[in-house]
């Protein structure tokens, strides 16, 4: 796709199985530097399970998985804990500590990571939470915030270290459709002004191809396409164009896998 | 053949569960020596940890000391032995019931609370958040909780045992009318620093360490749902109150068995 320099995240050969299934079967991936990739794909096919294998919270069962050239699985718990404080991610819960206030959830990287003055704290934070509207939220709890507030604070605070790369697990999720415009509005401006490597996981597709440079889609352990939004579009796949378009039907099937339901009726529950 | 299976199964969840409890413990430990530089991390919690615990082990050793006194003093009436009613419930109190009770009540009180708040931040990814903000929550979360539990249990239980004999003495030498100094100098008389007091910190200190090791597992280990947060504090109290026991009992042959 692109050569080493312009490749942020590079995935090679990579598998990994949970509780003996397999929710990555060998898969190769490359995330562009400086872009905004999404990957998509129905529920329950791993795409969170890829964050975490990204970030390292999770080990790879084979294969490669390098983060600007430093390949995760194998890292120190020191390289890999210096590696994370040049990333940022954005869960989807928010994951914000509860019980401290907004601003002091922004400023928690700054406190343990830096022996930053007081002063030059509370502008930073302010600084990032006035980039995501909500300065005058500061003083609220995490418990006082509605769920795209949380979003945007847990924002401010993935982007508090500057990082050069941020992941974003399922951000429109639950969002009202001011909210997801918001939040739509954020990833595009932090990832154009600052340069920042985006990945977006998420399964709203109008919403992430509209912001996305590349898309990879994900279902049953693999990569099945990958392309521009464009492309995938005007996709002949018909698994591509029933995802893109939302059928109900197709070749993912709306079913999940079971014996057959004649015989199942007929037994009477003895089966 | 089905019974040997599970049998085995449970044998083999039970070690499983073992093996990560002392790896947890190792991790926990390799986290404490870094406290002492951030000492405001370990006083939040040994507020949060122990203060909060203080008035129901304040009152609960109060009632204690009041309950040993009037049942002392009924029985050793019959042998006109009433006197030693001071020495008799101060080594009671000093030996087993402080450090026993006292990690039996910081079990249901701070230890269910210190499982179900690491729980619930399992279950709202706050712990995952801050692995990727390359803060280690062993050290920020885990370590922290655990060393002020851990030191809570000991002065605790001292506090426990000093409020028992008050109330004892509130109902023996304020209701029951025995003398005053008879209460005080048999206690005196017969309690020794090293034999008594000392070993039963080291009772109660060996009960703390339980009591904060099992509350911060149980709590990390927790399946993150809501009722797995609840089956976890459930495990929490029945662990410790019967991990306490058995220890006490080990303690006490090895200390007092002669």
């Amino acid at each position: 796709m692109q050569d080493n320099e312009e490749i942020m995240v590079k995935i090679r050969g990579m598998s990994f199985e949970y509780a003996g299934r397999k929710i990555f079967d060998n898969i190769d991936l490359d995330i562009p530097r400086g872009k905004i990739t999404a990957i998509m794909g129905p529920s329950g096919t791993g795409k969170t399970t890829l964050l975490r294998l990204i970030g390292g919270q999770l080990r790879p069962t084979q294969g490669s998985i390098q983060v600007d050239g430093l390949e995760v699985p194998k890292l120190s718990h020191h390289d890999l804990y210096e590696l994370r404080k040049r990333m940022g991610m954005l869960f989807q819960s928010g994951a914000l500590l509860s019980d401290i206030n907004v601003f002091e959830n922004v400023a928690f990287p700054l406190r343990e990571h830096t022996k930053l003055p007081e002063s030059m704290i509370h502008d930073l934070v302010l600084m990032k939470l006035n980039a995501v509207g909500l300065r005058g939220a500061r003083a609220l709890m995490p418990s006082e915030l509605s769920g795209g507030m949380a979003r945007r604070v847990a924002m401010a605070r993935a982007v508090t270290l500057d990082p050069t790369m941020i992941m974003y697990d399922e951000p429109f999720t639950g969002q009202d459709p001011i909210s997801m415009g918001i939040l739509i509005k954020l990833i595009h401006s932090l990832n154009r002004s600052l340069g920042i490597t985006s990945i977006v996981v998420s399964h709203d597709v109008a919403e992430t191809a509209s912001i996305a440079d590349y898309v990879y889609l994900v279902s049953g352990g693999k990569v099945i396409e990958q392309g521009t939004p464009e492309q995938l579009n005007h996709s002949s796949s018909e698994w591509t164009t029933q995802f893109m378009q939302g059928l109900p039907d197709g070749p993912l099937p709306f079913h999940y896998p079971a014996t057959d339901f004649r015989d199942e009726l007929l037994s009477g529950g003895r089966g | 053949m089905q019974l040997i299976r599970n049998l085995g199964r449970s044998a083999l969840h039970s070690f499983q569960r073992l093996g990560r409890g002392n790896l947890f413990l190792f991790h926990t430990l390799m986290g404490v020596p870094q406290l002492f530089l951030r000492y405001r991390l370990i006083i939040q919690q040994l507020y949060s940890v122990g203060v909060m615990s203080l008035t129901i082990i304040v009152v609960s050793g109060l009632f204690t000391g009041m309950v040993l006194g009037l049942q002392l003093f009924n029985t050793l009436q019959n042998f006109g032995a009433e006197q030693s009613i001071g020495s008799v419930t101060a080594l009671t109190l000093v030996r087993e019931l402080g450090p026993v009770l006292t990690a039996i009540f910081f079990a249901g009180l701070a230890g269910t609370s210190l499982t179900a708040e690491i729980g619930l931040m399992k279950a709202t990814e706050q712990l995952s958040g801050m692995e990727m903000m390359a803060v280690d929550p062993m050290r920020r979360v885990i370590a922290p909780r655990f060393l002020a539990a851990w030191l809570s249990v000991p002065v605790l239980a001292l506090i426990f045992s000093a409020v028992a004999i008050l109330g004892a003495y509130f109902v023996t030498v304020g209701l029951l009318g025995l003398d005053s100094s008879v209460y005080w100098s048999q206690m005196q008389a017969y309690v020794d620093w090293h034999e008594d007091v000392v070993n039963g910190i080291i009772k109660s200190i060996a009960f703390g360490f339980i009591a904060a090791w099992i509350a911060v597992f149980e709590g990390h280990d927790a399946v993150p749902t809501s009722e797995g947060v609840s089956r976890a504090t459930i495990r929490t109290v029945v662990h410790t109150s019967l991990s306490v026991l058995g220890v006490d009992f080990i303690l006490t042959s090895l200390m007092f068995g002669g």
